[in-house]
């Protein structure tokens, strides 16, 4: 479906910019991909995302929008098959209010794993944990977050699964298993042989050593 | 509680349950309001909000929902009357970018300057001033009475504790944050705010606000250091 001048900026190491591509897919939207150096970001980033100067944005009909969960709902509005979100009210705002736990409490445990040492690292790992465990109640028993079929809470979460497998692999510590966490590690299962969510996890041997060597970089940083 | 009817768990002085009163007062919706005090939870806050444990907690048909920029959202799409967002997906995905920008840029860096001492403190207080100047830019970009245009709007009220709480926090910390010489669109927006019959005879009383923000500040400040100096 053409998407009349679609183009998304982003990062191959993104979950964000992740979450975008995996709606697009969802619905069908054709649109062009610019990958950003973003060590060198692009006059089209900044002018794009000038309050941020991050990944990703989106632009369309000469207009930029940026921060993820805002492009997935605009993304839903403007090409309505396909729905992302539920059509119930109250199921949206479960929707939107598993998206943004993810955000708010995952995505700083998992950041935490990545740049602490020692005792720290302990906490944020065990944090990573907790906020899984609570991650799994939003499943309510059903296969996925959107019910029996992928819906916006999924795309905005699918990437955890990716991240976790690879920070327990990449740092030898237990973020979440089988035991602990059934539904959701079913769920992550299920995502990872989803054809659309898995199209655009990036490769893993690649992310597991842009992660070890992020974490050289700024372990260096506080230890020195 | 009849399914039908709606209620509003609170806390008088809470920024996030405001935003929720002026949104159901604007939409004309009836309400019940409930207090929580936030320092003994009652099991019915913990029983709908078990995963923050926080207010606002709306109840509607029998189900709660939670966190304050969500409950507008359900709001707005409840009840269509005087809406909140625009009608325009371009629009209104600005309005989310601009409301996440208010929650997450401003008010967070003005509550971490006045829970914190020293250059912490001095820290945030920049923090505060480099948000706050992108929000100039947008009002003074967008030329209206309000972010949502000539009616108040999605935006506004994420961004109304700007209006009330800021000048609390600015006295209680003998911080300067808001200089009307350097943010006149902001103090143009903050004048047209609280003059609207919505807001106006709805805002908590200021030096009951007073007390209760010197005294939380002293407490987590305190807590801080001790964390720090243990």
């Amino acid at each position: 479906m053409a998407g009349e001048g679609v183009k998304l900026l982003g990062y191959w190491a993104s979950p964000f910019a992740l979450r975008v591509r995996s709606a697009l897919k969802l619905k069908g939207i054709e649109y062009e991909y610019q990958e950003e150096d973003l060590g060198n970001k692009s006059p089209l980033l900044l002018q794009g995302n000038p309050v941020y100067k991050k990944v990703p944005v989106l632009l369309h009909k000469g207009k930029s929008i940026s921060e993820s969960l805002v492009i997935l709902e605009y993304i839903d509005e403007v090409w309505k098959h396909n729905p992302l979100l539920p059509e119930d009210p109250y199921e949206r705002a479960r929707s939107r209010f598993w998206a943004k736990f993810v955000d708010e409490k995952c995505v700083p445990a998992l950041v935490g794993v990545i740049t602490k040492v020692g005792e720290e690292l302990e906490k944020s790992a065990r944090e990573a944990r907790e906020h899984l465990k609570t991650l799994e109640s939003g499943l309510d028993g059903k296969r996925c977050f959107g019910g029996t079929k992928i819906g916006f809470a999924d795309v905005a979460i699918a990437w955890i699964a990716y991240w976790v497998r690879m920070e327990q692999e990449a740092f030898k510590i237990q973020l979440i298993d089988q035991q602990n966490m059934p539904l959701l590690a079913a769920w992550i299962d299920y995502v990872l042989e989803d054809p659309v969510m898995k199209e655009f996890m990036p490769p893993y041997d690649k992310l597991v050593k842009h992660t070890r060597d992020l974490r050289e970089k700024l372990t260096a940083v506080v230890s020195n | 509680m009849q399914s039908q009817r709606v209620w509003l768990l609170g806390f008088w002085a809470s920024p996030f349950v405001q935003r929720v009163k002026w949104a159901l007062k604007l939409k004309g919706v009836e309400y019940e309001y409930i207090e929580e005090d936030l320092f003994d939870k009652s099991s019915l806050l913990l029983k709908l909000n078990p995963v923050q444990k926080l207010v606002p907690v709306l109840v509607h048909n029998r189900k709660p929902i939670s966190e304050s920029i969500l409950i507008l959202e359900y709001i707005d799409e409840v009840w269509k009357q005087n809406p909140l967002l625009p009608h325009d997906p371009y629009e209104r995905a600005q309005a989310r970018f601009w409301a996440k920008f208010a929650e997450e840029k401003v008010r967070e860096s003005t509550w971490d300057a006045l829970c914190s001492r020293g250059e912490e403190r001095e820290k945030a207080v920049k923090s505060s001033i480099e948000a706050l100047e992108k929000f100039e830019e947008e009002l003074k970009l967008k030329g209206t009475k309000f972010f949502g245009g000539e009616t108040i709007g999605f935006v506004d009220l994420v961004a109304g504790f700007i209006s009330y709480q800021l000048p609390v926090f600015e006295e209680v910390g003998s911080m300067k944050i808001l200089d009307s010489s350097k943010f006149p669109a902001t103090f143009d927006w903050i004048y047209n705010f609280l003059n609207h019959p919505v807001i106006k005879d709805d805002l908590p009383a200021k030096d009951l606000m007073f007390d209760y923000y010197a005294k939380r500040s002293k407490e987590i400040s305190d807590e801080k250091d001790s964390c720090r100096n243990a």
